[in-house]
C-alpha cells in the first residue's frame, strides 16, 4: 500500500508527523507492507493532516486524520466508506476550482525524488531554455507578462533583460524567499513541497541572464524549509548554476530587496537608496536578478507550456495565476492558485467559506502587514494588480487575513504602526520616528483623547510616512492605518478601553 | 552548549573560509555552538574577518535572532501577528504567559523556558501558531498550555 502523508510544516504542526508514526506502527502490527511517502501540502489546511491513499483509479484522500483514526483506516485498507474519506483530491472542490501552474506538483510528489520531479514535468522549462537560448528565454518570459509575485509586480522579462545587458564579470540570481508577510504561506509550501521547482526556475534565470550564482535566502522562522531547500541543492543536478541557500536573522525588513542584498553581504539589513537599480548594481556591486519565490518558480512553466498559454490567464495586465492565501479567522483556509480577476468576496465568502468562527466577516488585510484592511462593501473587487491599487490597497504576494465582527480596528490600526516601529531597520526618518509617533497619537485616539485632531494628525503622519519613506515599510504602513480609518471610523471615534497594552 | 572557546570559534570560520559575506552564517553557527554570540565573539570574528568591532556589533545587535546570553533550554516562539490575532493568539499567549509567570522575552528562574514573540511562522491557515524548539504547532487553545508544560516538563 502506498500512502502519502504530508511533511508540510503545517501539516506537522496539527499531528502529521504523530499520523505517520501510527500508520508505520499499525503496518507493522497487521503484517502490512506500506509505504509511506512524505510530500508538501496541497493546500487545503482546514483538512490537515490530509492522507492519500494510492489506488488503481488514483489516489483517494482522507481527513482531517488523528493519530487515534488510524487504526479504523488501517483495519479497513483505506476504504471509501470511511467517515473521513474525502474521494480523490482533484474532485474537492477547493482544489477543482484551481489551475494550479506554480503549485501542480506541491503535495503531490516527494519533494527530494528526482524520479518524481521529472515524472510530473520536472526539467521541461530548462531543457526548452537551453533550446532557444538566452535571448529566446527572455523574450518568452517578457511575453508571458510574469509579474513579480513579492508584491511590487515588476514586470519580471523587464528586470531580466536589463541584467542581460548589463556587462560584467559576474551576476547573480538572488531568491527572496523572506516571507514575512502574515497570512502569506506560499514560499514556504513551495520550499517544501517543490523545491526542484525553484531551482529549475533559478537556473532558466540564471541562463537568460549570464549568471551562475545564485542564492536563496530563506526567513529562519521556517526551518523545515532551509532543511528540505538544502537537500535539493545537494541533489540538484543541475550543471553550471550554483546555488546556495542562505539564513535570515528574524528582521523582516530584510525581504525588502536591497536590505535583503545588504544582509547577503553580511551587513544589517538596511534599505539602500535607489538608483542604482540592484539590476545594475545588486549584491557585491553586481548586476542582480533578484525576485520573489514565486515569480521564479513558475519560470519553468512559462517555458514549458510556452508564453501564450500562460498569458491566456487572468485579466487586464495582471496575467496568469496568483498562489493565493487564506488565512486567520477562515473556514477553509488554504492556498488558492487561481487565475487574476477572481473577486475578494469569492474568495472569503464562497472558496474560503466564511469565518471559522461563524460570525460575520468585517474586515479583511489583503498583502499583508503593510496591506489594506478591505470592509464588505469592497467584496466586489477583483483579485488583480490595478484593482486593488485603485481602491487603494495592494494585494501583495497574495495573503488574504479574515477577521469576524469582533475585531476592532483602532487596536489593528495601533499595530501596524506598532510593527512598523519594533522592524523599521531605522534608516530614513520618516519610518524610524513616525511608526513611534504614530504609535503614541494612536493610543490617545484609544483613550478618547480629542480624536478628531488626533485622527487628523494621523493622516498628516500618514503622508509624510507615504512619500518620505525609503522603502516599503515605512512607505506603506499608511495603508492598513488608513484603510482602517476610513472604512471603520466607528472604531475610532468612541472613548474605547484603556489604551491597548 | 559548550563555553565560549577559540579554538571552536576557529573551527567554524574555517568552515566559512572563501564564502562571500559570510557573517551572518559565522553568526548562526557561533549561536548553534554557544547558545548565544558572546561578548568575546565580536572582536574575535571582527579580526578574522578584517572589520571594525564595531561593524560586527552593528550586525549581531541589528537581528532579533541573535542573542547576548543563552536563552532558557526550551524556547517557545509565540506568533503575535495579523492572522494569528483574527484567532485570539492574545488571550492563548496571556494563558501560557501566566501559566509561567514570565513576560515576553522571559525565562522562567529554573531556566527551563524561555517564551519570545514572532511575527509570522507561515501556518495562518492553521492560526494561532507557534513553535517549540524549532518545531511547529498550531491550532492552538488555552488548553495548549498543558501540552506546552508537558514538553517542557514543568
Amino acid at each position: 500500500m502506498r500512502i502519502f502523508v504530508p511533511r508540510d510544516a503545517a501539516a506537522r504542526a496539527v499531528g502529521a508527523d504523530k499520523v505517520a508514526a501510527a500508520i508505520a506502527d499499525a503496518a507493522r502490527q497487521q503484517g502490512v507492507a506500506v509505504d509511506i511517502v512524505r510530500t508538501g501540502s496541497r493546500g487545503l489546511f482546514w483538512l490537515e493532516p490530509m492522507v492519500e491513499v494510492a489506488t488503481p483509479e488514483g489516489r483517494v484522500a482522507f481527513g482531517p486524520v488523528a493519530p487515534r483514526d488510524v487504526a479504523s483506516l488501517m483495519t479497513g485498507r483505506f476504504d471509501p466508506s470511511h467517515p473521513l474519506c474525502l474521494g480523490r483530491p482533484e474532485e474537492i472542490a477547493f482544489l477543482k476550482r484551481q489551475t494550479r501552474l506554480t503549485f501542480a506538483r506541491c503535495g503531490i510528489v516527494d519533494p527530494l525524488s528526482l524520479d518524481d520531479y521529472r515524472a510530473h514535468g520536472g526539467w521541461r522549462g530548462l531543457e526548452r531554455a537551453r533550446s532557444l537560448g538566452p535571448a529566446k528565454t527572455l523574450e518568452e518570459v517578457t511575453k508571458s507578462g510574469l509579474r513579480g509575485r513579492g508584491g511590487a509586480g515588476f514586470p519580471t522579462g523587464i528586470k531580466w533583460k536589463t541584467v542581460a545587458d548589463a556587462a560584467a564579470d559576474r551576476k547573480y540570481i538572488v531568491c527572496n524567499a523572506d516571507e514575512g508577510d502574515s497570512g502569506t504561506y506560499a514560499d514556504r509550501m513551495l520550499l517544501e513541497g517543490d523545491p526542484f521547482g525553484l531551482i529549475e526556475g533559478m537556473a532558466i534565470a540564471g541562463l537568460a541572464v549570464g549568471a551562475s550564482k545564485g542564492y536563496v535566502y530563506i526567513r529562519s522562522e521556517y526551518p523545515d524549509a532551509v532543511r528540505i531547500m538544502r537537500r535539493a541543492v545537494e541533489l540538484s543536478p543541475v550543471d553550471g548554476f550554483e546555488i546556495e541557500v542562505r539564513v535570515g536573522a528574524g528582521a523582516y525588513v530584510c525581504g525588502e530587496e536591497t536590505a535583503l542584498l545588504e544582509s547577503l553581504e553580511g551587513k544589517r539589513g538596511q534599505v539602500r537608496a535607489k538608483p542604482p537599480l540592484p539590476a545594475h548594481k545588486g549584491l557585491f556591486g553586481r548586476p542582480t536578478v533578484i525576485n520573489n519565490l514565486i515569480s521564479l518558480a513558475t519560470v519553468p512553466s512559462i517555458l514549458a507550456d510556452g508564453a501564450e498559454q500562460y498569458a491566456a490567464f487572468g485579466m487586464g495586465r495582471s496575467r496568469g495565476t496568483m498562489p493565493i492565501q487564506l488565512a486567520g479567522n477562515i473556514r477553509h483556509g488554504g492556498l488558492f492558485e487561481t487565475a487574476f480577476g477572481v473577486t475578494l468576496g469569492e474568495l472569503v465568502d464562497d472558496i474560503g467559506g466564511g469565518t471559522q468562527s461563524g460570525r460575520p466577516a468585517r474586515a479583511v488585510q489583503v498583502g499583508g502587514p503593510l496591506g489594506a484592511y478591505f470592509p464588505r462593501a469592497l467584496f466586489d473587487t477583483p483579485f488583480d494588480y490595478e484593482a486593488f491599487a485603485a481602491k487603494d490597497g495592494l494585494i501583495g504576494h497574495g495573503g488574504i487575513v479574515v477577521f469576524d465582527d469582533t475585531v476592532d480596528m483602532a487596536h489593528q490600526a495601533r499595530f501596524a504602526l506598532e510593527f512598523c516601529a519594533i522592524e523599521s531597520c531605522g534608516k530614513c526618518t520618516p519610518c524610524r520616528i513616525g511608526s513611534t509617533r504614530g504609535v503614541e497619537t494612536m493610543d490617545k485616539i484609544m483613550r478618547g483623547e480629542r480624536p478628531a485632531a488626533n485622527l487628523a494628525l494621523i493622516a498628516d503622519l500618514c503622508q509624510t510616512m507615504k512619500f518620505g519613506s525609503l522603502c516599503a515599510l515605512g512607505g506603506f504602513t499608511p495603508y492598513p492605518v488608513m484603510s482602517a480609518i476610513q472604512h471603520f471610523p466607528e472604531d475610532f471615534t468612541r472613548p474605547l478601553r484603556a489604551a491597548a497594552e | 552548549m559548550a563555553a565560549w572557546n577559540e579554538a571552536e570559534a576557529n573551527d567554524i570560520l574555517r568552515r566559512h573560509e572563501g564564502r562571500e559575506g559570510p557573517l551572518l552564517p559565522i553568526l548562526h553557527d557561533v549561536q548553534e555552538a554557544f547558545g548565544c554570540v558572546p561578548a568575546e565573539a565580536v572582536p574575535f570574528i571582527a579580526h578574522a574577518l578584517n572589520l571594525s568591532r564595531a561593524e560586527v556589533h552593528g550586525v549581531v545587535s541589528f537581528y532579533h535572532d541573535f542573542r547576548h546570553a543563552p536563552a532558557g533550554r526550551h524556547v517557545l516562539k509565540l506568533c503575535r501577528a495579523e492572522a494569528c490575532q483574527s484567532m485570539n493568539a492574545e488571550s492563548v499567549a496571556e494563558s501560557v504567559l501566566d501559566h509561567f509567570g514570565l513576560d515576553w522575552g522571559g525565562t522562567t528562574p529554573d531556566g527551563r523556558l524561555t517564551v519570545e514573540a514572532t511575527y509570522c511562522l507561515g501556518l495562518c491557515a492553521c492560526a494561532p501558531s507557534a513553535m517549540l524548539d524549532g518545531e511547529p504547532m498550531a491550532r492552538l487553545t488555552s488548553a495548549c498550555v498543558e501540552e506546552i508544560a508537558r514538553e517542557v516538563g514543568r
